[in-house]
This record gives C-alpha cells, sequence and structure tokens, in this order.
C-alpha cells in the first residue's frame, strides 16, 4: 500500500476501479442497513428528546403574549400591540410617554378587547411587574369609552399607567425575543433604565436554590460513594451465587415503584414514624423532643441517598468484578500492608467506575424532583421543583424554560469540567 | 523427625494440611525441606494441592494445621508483606495504571528506601532481565514476554531470598516459553536464590528445577531430581504423569534376585524390576518408557523375555519415529526410535517382536 501511495497513484481494485470507491460500494448495503435499524430510535430520540429540548430552549428566549395572540380553536395568528411596539421603535428608551403613546396603546387594549385578550397581555406584563394583570384587563374593559386626551383618560383609571417600570416592562415585552427570563432565573431583573439590577432581596431565591441544588447533589453523591463502595467491593469478591442474591437485594429498589419508596421513607422518617417512636420508647430521645426528619434537607438528602443508591454500586461493581484479587496480593507480597496495597494499587483502579457512578448519581439527583416535592418541605425542595412550580402553577413557561436551560447549561460545564479533570474515557458504566 | 532436618532447610513444610470447608483437605500431611539456593518444582495436575501449598507459604492462605518455617522461623502467624518472599504470579499482576519503572518502585517505596537508592536498584534489575529501556512504558504497552521479564524482575528487584512462582509461562507461546525457561533457571542460578515453582507443565518442570515435587490427591507423590523422576518413578502416578508411558497390567508370580516375574493379563511372562510390589500374586501395572522399547533382536540380551506385537501406526514427526503397536491386548503401546540412518520404520500390519531389559521394566502398584 505504501509503495503505491508513495508514487502518487491512485489505489485501483483489479479491474481498475478506485479501491476507495470499490469499498464504499461494497459496503454501501452493510452501512445502509445499519442505518435503518438504528433509524426508528433515531427518530425517536429526534422527536421526544431534541425537538422537545429545542422548543424549551426557545422558548426561554421567546414569549409572544405581549406581540401575538393565537386564537386557541382557529388557530388564527394575530399580532397584537402593534401601536405601541411602532411608539418605542420611533422612540429612544427614556423618551417620556406622551400623548401619542397613550394613544396608540389606547387602540391596542381596543385590540386586545376584541380579540378577548387583555389577560394574555397582562400576564406577560405580570411576569416582570406583579399587579400590572389586572391593569390591562380593567382598562381594555373600559378602551371603548377611552376619549382623548388619552394619556389623562388612562391615568385616570389607574395612576400606575404612568410608572416608568411599566414602560420599561411594556417596552421589552414588545419583542418575543428577550433575555429577561433569565435574568429573572438568576435572581436580576432590568429597572426602568434597562439597567441589569439584583432584585429585592426578600425575593431572590432561585440563585440560593441552584446554590442548595448543587450542594445537596454533591452531599447526595459523597453519601451514595462512601455506602456503596464498600457494598460493591463485598459483590465482587464474593463467589458469584452469593453476590448474585446480594445483587438482587441492591436492585430490589429498582422493582418498587419510586413513589412507594418515598412514601415508605415518610412512613418512618415523620415525627409520629417508625424511626422516632423506636428512638422515644427505648429512651433515647424524650417524646417532646422527636426529631425533625422529614419535610426538611434531612429527609431529602435520606431518601434521595437510599435511592440513588444503586446507580452508584452499579458502576463500581462493574469496575471491581474484573480487577483480579492477584494485583492485591501482588502488592502485599512486595511488601505492603493491606492498607497501602488498598490505597495505591486497587483504588486507582476503581476510579473509573468511581467517575461513572458519581457523574451518574449527580445528575440524576440536580434534576431530582418527586422526592424532595414529597419529604422536602418547604427547606429541602430543589431547583426542579420550582420548574414543575413555574410549569404547572404559575404557568410561567418560559421564566421554567431558562431555569432548565440554566440547569442544564450547568450540567455541561460541569461535565466539561470532569472531562478535563478526569478524563471522559476514563469512565466505565459496565 | 521433621524437626531435625529444620535445621539446615531454608523452607520447610512440616506436617501441613490445609482445608478450605472444613470437609475436605485440599493439601494432606505435607512435608517438605528445600535446602538454600535451591529450584524445587511443584509439579501436578489442577487442583491437586500445589498452588494452595505456594500460596501458604507466601501467606495468602493459612494451613489448617502444621508449621510452615522460613529459614528456621515460623511463619504461619506473619502476613505476607511481612514475609519478604517476591512472588511472580500466572497472569504478571503488572499494575495497570503505573509505568514499568513505578511498578518496580513499589516495593521499594513500601521499604522506604530513598530515590538514589530506588533508581539504582531499578536500573539493575531492569538490566538483569535486559528491559531497561521500556521503564517509562505501561504493562498494556508490552508482549506477553516482555511482561514476563518485567513481573520477574520486580519480584526480584527488593533482593528476596525466596521467589514463588506461580505457572508464571503459562501464557506464553511454546518457543517464547522455552526462552524463557532458559532465562529463568540461569537467574535463579546465577543469583543464588531459593525458587519454588509451581507448574503444570512437566517439560517445564524437568528442564527447570533442582528437584520436582510430583503433587497429586493433596500429598507430594514423589520428591527428587528430573532423571531420577523419569526414569525411576515410584508409583504408577508418576510414571503416568510424566513423560509418556506404557502400562501392562499383570499378577506378580515370583520376586527372586530383585527381578519380579510378572504374568500378563493375556498370558505372558515378563522380568520387571520390583517396585512397589512384594510379594506373588500381587496385581501390577508394570511402566516402560517408550524410547527403551527394543524390536531389533540383536540388541536384546540373551534369553530376555520377548512379546509379540502388531505395528498399528506409523507416525513420522522429524526427529524421532512414533511406532504404535497392540501389545497383550494394549493398542496404545508406542515404541519411539531416533531417526538415524539405520533406522528401519516399520508398516503398519507387520508382526514384531518386542523386548527390553528387565531394570527399565517397573513393576508399579496396581
Amino acid at each position: 500500500m505504501t509503495d503505491s501511495t508513495a508514487n502518487g497513484e491512485m489505489l485501483t481494485t483489479a479491474d481498475g476501479r478506485p479501491l476507495k470507491a470499490a469499498l464504499a460500494k461494497a459496503e454501501a448495503h452493510a452501512k445502509r442497513r445499519a442505518f435503518l435499524l438504528v433509524l426508528p430510535l433515531l427518530a425517536f430520540i429526534l422527536i421526544t428528546f431534541v425537538a422537545p429540548i429545542g422548543q424549551m430552549l426557545f422558548k426561554s428566549v421567546n414569549n409572544e403574549g405581549f406581540t401575538v395572540h393565537e386564537d386557541l380553536g382557529t388557530g388564527v395568528r394575530t399580532p397584537i400591540m402593534t401601536n405601541i411596539a411602532a411608539w418605542f421603535d420611533e422612540n429612544p428608551l427614556g423618551t417620556d410617554p406622551g400623548e401619542d403613546a397613550y394613544e396608540a396603546l389606547a387602540k391596542d387594549l381596543v385590540v386586545l378587547r376584541e380579540l378577548k385578550a387583555p389577560g394574555q397581555a397582562g400576564t406577560r406584563i405580570n411576569y416582570e411587574l406583579s399587579g400590572s394583570r389586572s391593569m390591562f384587563t380593567k382598562a381594555a374593559r373600559k378602551a371603548k369609552k377611552l376619549k382623548p386626551p388619552y394619556k389623562e383618560a388612562i391615568l385616570d383609571l389607574d395612576e400606575d399607567w404612568g410608572s416608568p417600570k411599566l414602560w420599561q416592562v411594556m417596552r421589552g415585552a414588545s419583542s418575543s425575543f428577550t433575555s429577561n427570563f433569565y435574568l429573572a432565573a438568576a435572581d436580576r431583573q432590568r429597572d426602568e433604565n434597562a439597567k441589569v439590577v439584583m432584585v429585592n432581596e426578600n425575593r431572590q431565591v432561585y440563585v440560593k436554590l441552584f446554590m442548595r441544588t448543587l450542594n445537596l447533589s454533591l452531599l447526595i453523591t459523597f453519601l451514595t460513594f462512601v455506602l456503596a463502595y464498600p457494598i460493591a467491593h463485598l459483590l465482587a469478591t464474593l463467589p458469584l451465587r452469593h453476590s448474585n442474591l446480594l445483587m438482587i437485594l441492591v436492585l430490589l429498589p429498582f422493582w418498587t415503584s419510586l413513589l412507594v419508596r418515598t412514601t415508605s421513607w415518610m412512613v418512618l422518617l415523620q415525627s409520629q414514624g417508625v424511626v422516632n417512636d423506636a428512638l422515644v420508647a427505648s429512651g433515647i430521645l424524650g417524646d417532646e423532643n422527636r426529631l425533625q426528619m422529614m419535610y426538611n434537607r434531612t429527609g431529602t438528602v435520606i431518601a434521595m441517598t437510599h435511592i440513588l443508591l444503586p446507580f452508584m454500586v452499579l458502576p463500581l461493581y462493574s469496575v471491581m468484578r474484573p480487577i483480579n484479587p492477584s494485583y492485591v496480593r501482588a502488592a502485599r507480597s512486595l511488601g505492603a500492608t493491606s492498607w497501602t496495597a488498598f490505597r495505591r494499587i486497587y483504588f486507582p483502579q476503581t476510579v473509573p467506575g468511581i467517575g461513572a457512578g458519581a457523574l451518574l448519581v449527580f445528575i440524576l439527583s440536580v434534576g431530582y424532583y418527586i422526592t424532595p416535592a414529597l419529604v422536602g418541605g418547604a427547606d429541602g425542595q430543589l431547583i426542579s421543583n420550582l420548574i414543575a412550580f413555574h410549569m404547572q402553577k404559575s404557568l410561567n413557561w418560559s421564566l421554567a424554560a431558562a431555569l432548565a436551560a440554566l440547569l442544564l447549561g450547568g450540567i455541561l460545564i460541569l461535565y466539561w469540567l470532569y472531562d478535563r479533570l478526569v478524563g471522559i474515557d476514563n469512565l466505565k458504566l459496565g | 523427625m521433621a524437626n531435625s532436618a529444620s535445621s539446615d532447610a531454608f523452607v520447610e513444610f512440616d506436617r501441613v494440611q490445609k482445608s478450605y470447608d472444613g470437609e475436605v483437605l485440599v493439601v494432606k500431611d505435607l512435608n517438605l525441606q528445600m535446602p538454600k539456593g535451591e529450584f524445587l518444582t511443584m509439579l501436578g495436575p489442577s487442583g491437586s494441592g500445589k498452588t494452595t501449598c505456594l500460596m501458604m507459604l507466601a501467606g495468602f492462605e493459612t494451613a489448617t494445621h502444621g508449621e510452615i518455617r522460613l529459614d528456621g522461623r515460623e511463619i504461619n502467624n506473619i502476613p505476607p508483606h511481612k514475609r519478604g518472599i517476591g512472588m511472580v504470579f500466572q497472569n504478571y499482576a503488572l499494575f495497570p495504571h503505573m509505568t514499568i519503572g513505578e511498578n518496580l518502585s513499589f516495593p521499594l517505596e513500601v521499604r522506604g528506601l530513598g530515590k538514589s537508592e530506588r533508581e539504582a536498584k531499578i536500573k539493575r534489575a531492569l538490566d538483569m532481565v535486559e528491559m531497561g529501556a521500556f521503564i517509562n512504558r505501561r504493562p498494556a504497552q508490552l508482549s506477553g514476554g516482555q511482561q514476563q521479564r518485567i513481573a520477574l524482575s520486580r519480584a526480584l528487584v527488593f533482593e528476596p531470598e525466596l521467589v514463588l512462582m506461580d505457572e508464571p509461562l503459562g501464557a506464553l507461546d511454546k518457543q517464547l516459553r522455552e526462552k524463557m525457561q532458559f532465562e529463568i533457571t540461569h537467574l535463579a542460578h546465577n543469583l543464588g536464590i531459593t525458587t519454588v515453582y509451581v507448574t503444570h507443565d512437566q517439560t517445564e518442570a524437568l528442564t527447570m528445577s533442582d528437584r520436582v515435587a510430583v503433587f497429586d490427591d493433596g500429598r507430594i507423590q514423589q520428591l527428587a531430581p528430573p532423571d531420577e523422576l523419569y526414569e525411576q518413578p515410584q508409583n504408577s502416578f508418576v510414571a503416568q504423569f510424566i513423560g509418556e508411558n506404557n502400562t501392562l497390567e499383570g499378577v506378580v508370580k515370583e520376586i527372586k534376585g530383585g527381578i519380579a516375574l510378572v504374568q500378563l493379563d493375556d498370558g505372558e511372562l515378563i522380568d520387571c524390576k520390583p517396585i512397589n510390589v512384594s510379594q506373588p500374586g500381587e496385581r501390577t501395572r508394570v511402566s516402560i518408557r517408550p524410547e527403551r522399547v527394543e524390536f531389533n533382536k540383536d540388541r536384546l540380551k540373551e534369553g530376555a523375555h520377548t512379546l509379540k506385537a502388531e505395528v498399528l501406526e506409523f507416525i513420522y514427526m522429524g526427529d524421532i519415529f512414533r511406532t504404535r503397536l497392540r501389545v497383550a491386548g494394549n493398542d496404545e503401546f508406542v515404541v519411539k526410535t531416533r531417526n538415524a540412518p539405520d533406522q528401519v520404520r516399520l508398516k503398519p500390519g507387520t508382526q514384531i517382536e518386542i523386548g527390553w531389559l528387565p531394570e527399565d521394566c517397573r513393576a508399579l502398584d496396581a
């Protein structure tokens, strides 16, 4: 091969066709078949994973609440708030809204009334300035009766319409694309001059929650590691028939519903629960100082550590099983104490499993939802509980999407860090 | 009795027994004394207890009963890392996450040696096996034979007086194995270290050892230098296990003047050397090595007993001819002859007469 390429000639088959083309043709069938085999999965992933995540990421920077009305019955899309948007375009930030601005607002309110959409537009503004939704619904109801001069008429309805903050928020919302949801997700907002500032201290929740999620996930990862390492080692060194039985015990939680497992922790941990009753009955605790182990961080950590334990045990087991016992024996025969042999010979060989298990448990716990929701109380909530809150209760999907995107980005950064520090090739899942 | 010998023995097993489950003895009453500098091989089929003995000596298994002594000191309760015994494992057990240099450095580090001293010793140990250029490689980057050399030099780098080897050549191909056999024996003799070598390969045992202990059923069946083991097996297991062997079964007729007259099962009579038989009427298994069988009448002694044989198969093996015969109802009787210019090549179907010297024909236990 090297001979002919050295001569600069193209390699050919016996009948003179280029070798590369012949190879591609010969393997085309196999490749096509392989592609068709993975096609269902590929389509499934595209439809159920890539598309929703893409849509979510899009939602986090795009909200049409103040720009387009979509009729749910007919699907007709009508632009709304067009006049005011035009006014914002012509007048730069800082311009005091004059009569022309209020006239544009009044016209838009009429359109809103006709489309029965003042709630939608109000909600969009309300995300950033609470209390403003009712202003929109009230004003739209009376929009047709408004007479020039509009400024006075509208301010008569509610003098809050003159607030520079409101006008700043409306200016931001008049374009579908906005970074405000990301700012909100990081406890920040724009003031009336569109400068990014922190929100009031009593309303700073998300950053705190992100940090709590991170800390609890790290703690849970560490706890599962401490608990799983000896078990995995035992499983890996026992004869197969014993270890299979133990493995069933490790996997048993997988066969029970997550909900059942979490609820059983509630039975155990609540203040009138099994653990407290046992402690009181044995005289370790007085009846009046029962331990509060649930509806707080302790409950979240205990229950999640238990639930995520198998995800640590399995990767550890899979790297420990093939480690030949003769490595440790060799180390011992070379003069190492059993601790040195463990530390310098056995442990380094299990690092890929630790990496895999830790990454798995950490990523799962960062996004965990049901267990903290049930046993976490207010103190043990994680960021995903808040995302769920915004998806289901407050219906601020854009904020939920921004929070989720930040979570995703954070995990990707950690993943990248992990790759830099440990190396992803060192990962061994099984 | 065993204690009296302990004064000059370097390694000593004294009535050692081992059971894993409390029901079966894997090692039954093992007694063994090794002088300093000896190369001793434990040879036997798998499950014969040889590896268990090695593991007890290394300290990875505890003896259920009996004493193991090293240089006169009882070591039953000394943990493996304090025994100072070098060990080479079947799969080499080179630490995969360390370079060759780090692998060799490990035993020196745990002994607290300084850096310069470590480097000097590592260099010497690697040069010993001609692997000095590989100090920065990882074990996975080496071939089987190279890994074997490193494992050997790692077991020797901290200068132990006793080295144990557990089937160290099992994973190598035939040619490399023969080369390594040679190297290991030379190294062991040049350094004057005492070596216990475990293998199930009898060629390895014969070519390398000063003495061979043949294990079966948890006991040493015979402990002897290789030539003695091959030429004078003490029982039929050893005769069968070491080298190729022809067996004929019969009953002892009489024993007179160091010669036993054995009547084979088909009625023919032959002269044998009695080893495990003491009186007429005992059943016996007669063992003759294939290369000691003679079919050229001129070379047989006057009056030697001969047997009729039919040639079944002639196999050309290059340096030797292997001829399969039917003798006294045994279809697996083999004769080996050297490929010499005047050697006869027997044709299948030929009827011949075979014979041998009585001292080459050993009457063993049935």
